[in-house]
């Protein structure tokens, strides 16, 4: 099924005048597509979303597909013979082949997990249990010696399971620092990333910070040592154009709620030759090859690492949002989400009281702002905030070390897509106005 | 607007003004609790006076980072238990946690929670609920520790 997004005009290679730049959104257009734009919040306020880095909205084409595939075509996939099974193992890997070619890989380069987190855990789980897999799983091997390479500014979801990994097996965490503009350090990249390192897993965009990482660098220096890079590309995949095959990782994880996409699907990509070579996490249906009573042998991937019945309109529901986000064209979101984020960081920078925790240009900047108020608590702002209709998210944004790193308890951060208007990052300082109205911190008012 | 019945005067003035703040000697234990969605917390310090539930509380001292909302509720606390029995601490704690989990539908009893009822308001936020409940959480914790007869929650 192909899905026409009606708000759509044009796309990526509609260009304006002279250069390459991409055709301007047309913003009200697509905003048609999302009906819950069009709610309310709070005594009647127009609802000024600006969450999406922790969630998406989604439009009508993306539940309207995973409704048409629930009322015609749904059946468990990969399994029985009859029309019905048919068609829905179609739409499942139909799916699948859209969702590679969006991120430049190959079909049985991707995995479908629940979500992001699990994918990292696959890959840290599957690292465990190479220990006691054939010798074909001994490249996976970590042990006493062994280094994992994290960063400080990595969410929990690319943090926790490498520490656990760490525990479990003996092995050593190691992380880059962030300098105090919020950029990753690499001054110590050689020596961070040595010998004894197996994995690096880092962020291809902070979900806080909106810091985008030089990943060339980091790739090259890890396959100079023979470790694989575990990219996490949640808050990269659904702002712009990313191709895992020309960055060279060798794993990426990212979620479909954060690209108009159904919550409960996520993607892991893997190298096709490591994914051969790389054992199971779960393990029961549809994953195996043959079955004893004692023991089994396993499926290529990527059904391998596809056990039980998997989530089948999700998947449906995630390649109409690449379908989607397809035909309006990842440059020009990409662009689009520049010039929110131009205009967010000139004008909040232009409140007093306000201080920006990340990067203050917007050179390798993603669509995400972080921020606190002088003598306002994220929370209590976040409050006042919602009173006025701008849902923003308040807290540590599942980043505690971060945080701590840049020495504050939390923040509050404003996250763009390509549904926000220009007008709405107005919205967002007035809001961060009447916050400091509120509490009587404005300048002014002593 | 709701606003203003959840941020009532009396939540911001203990917030700007904080009763019994800072950590103090001597004390009889001490509970270190966090609020994992925000990263809020708070160390409490509990001295009682006497044995088991015939305690009375002599002092709560206390220290943290957070909200206002977390910040007023713990300096409430120390108004509503320090100097008084125990029991009547522990009392308390149950009448406002029901405050707080009641969505806003609880009527709020002044005599029992004085400054407390100006958090009525917060009780219709849910998100918001764990803020206000930081604090008692850290003094039964620490109560627990020195009293065999309560228990941690």
């Amino acid at each position: 099924m192909t899905v026409e997004p009606p708000g759509v005009r044009g796309s990526d290679t509609t260009q304006t005048g002279a250069g390459t730049a991409p055709a301007p959104l047309d913003v009200a257009a697509l905003r048609a597509d999302f009906p819950i734009l069009r709610r309310t919040v709070r005594d009647e306020r127009p609802l000024v979303y600006l969450d999406s880095g922790a969630t998406s909205q989604r439009p009508t084409q993306v539940l309207d597909a995973e409704r048409s595939f629930v009322e015609t075509s749904n059946a468990a996939v990969h399994r029985g013979a009859h029309q019905l099974a048919e068609e829905a193992t179609d739409a499942y890997e139909g799916a699948r082949a859209k969702i590679a070619r969006f991120v430049g890989v190959a079909t049985n380069e991707i995995v479908f997990t629940k979500n992001a987190t699990e994918g990292v855990n696959l890959v840290a789980y599957a690292m465990s249990n190479a220990a006691t897999a054939g010798p074909e799983a001994e490249r996976f091997r970590i042990g006493p010696g062994d280094e994992v390479v994290v960063s400080e500014m990595e969410h929990h979801a690319n943090l926790v399971p490498w520490q656990q990994l760490c525990q479990r097996t003996g092995a050593t965490l190691r992380w880059f620092g962030v300098t105090d503009e919020g950029r990753l350090d690499l001054s110590e990249l050689d020596a961070l990333i040595n010998e004894r390192t197996r994995v690096v897993a880092v962020t291809h965009q902070s979900n806080v910070l909106g810091t985008v990482n030089p990943l060339e660098a980091i790739v090259d220096r890890a396959h100079r040592v023979g470790a694989f890079v575990v990219l996490d590309a949640c808050q990269s995949v659904p702002h712009g154009p990313v191709d895992f095959a020309a960055a060279g990782v060798d794993f990426a994880v990212f979620s479909g709620h954060k690209m108009l996409g159904p919550s409960g699907i996520g993607v892991l990509y893997g190298r096709h030759e490591l994914l051969r070579a790389m054992p199971p996490f779960l393990t029961g249906g549809s994953m195996i090859e043959l079955v004893h009573i004692d023991r089994s042998t396993f499926a290529e991937p990527p059904q391998r690492f596809e056990a039980g019945v998997p989530m089948t309109s999700q998947v449906v529901g995630l390649g109409a949002a690449v379908d989607y986000l397809s035909v309006v064209g990842m440059q020009r979101v990409s662009a689009h989400e520049h010039r929110l984020v131009e205009r967010a960081l000139r004008e909040l920078s232009a409140v007093e009281g306000v201080r920006i925790i990340g990067p203050v240009d917007t050179e390798n900047r993603g669509g995400a702002v972080s921020f606190v108020i002088d003598g306002v608590h994220p929370h209590d702002a976040s409050q006042v905030m919602d009173d006025q209709g701008v849902e923003i998210r308040v807290g540590h944004h599942c980043a505690w070390p971060l945080h701590r790193r840049m020495g504050v308890p939390a923040t509050i951060r404003a996250s763009f897509y390509l549904y926000n208007e220009l007008d709405e990052v107005t919205a967002l300082v007035d809001a961060v106005r009447e916050a400091q109205r509120f509490f009587a911190v404005t300048p002014t008012a002593g | 607007m709701q606003l203003e019945q959840m941020y009532q005067e009396i939540i911001l003035d203990h917030y700007r003004n904080p009763h019994r703040h800072g950590l103090r000697e001597p004390f009889d234990a001490e509970s270190f609790q966090v609020n994992p969605t925000c990263g809020d917390e708070v160390t409490l310090r509990v001295r009682l006076v006497g044995s088991g539930t015939e305690a009375t509380v002599a002092d709560v001292s206390y220290a943290g980072q957070g909200c206002s909302i977390s910040q007023a509720a713990t300096s409430v606390l120390t108004d509503l238990v320090v100097g008084r029995p125990l029991q009547e601490a522990l009392d308390k704690q149950a009448v406002f946690t029901e405050l707080m989990e009641g969505r806003g539908q609880v009527e709020p009893d002044e005599d029992v929670l004085e400054d407390g009822v100006a958090f009525a308001g917060v009780a219709k936020y849910p998100m918001r609920v764990k803020c206000a409940l930081l604090g008692w959480m850290a003094f039964r914790d620490a109560v627990s520790r020195v009293v065999d007869e309560v228990g941690a929650s």
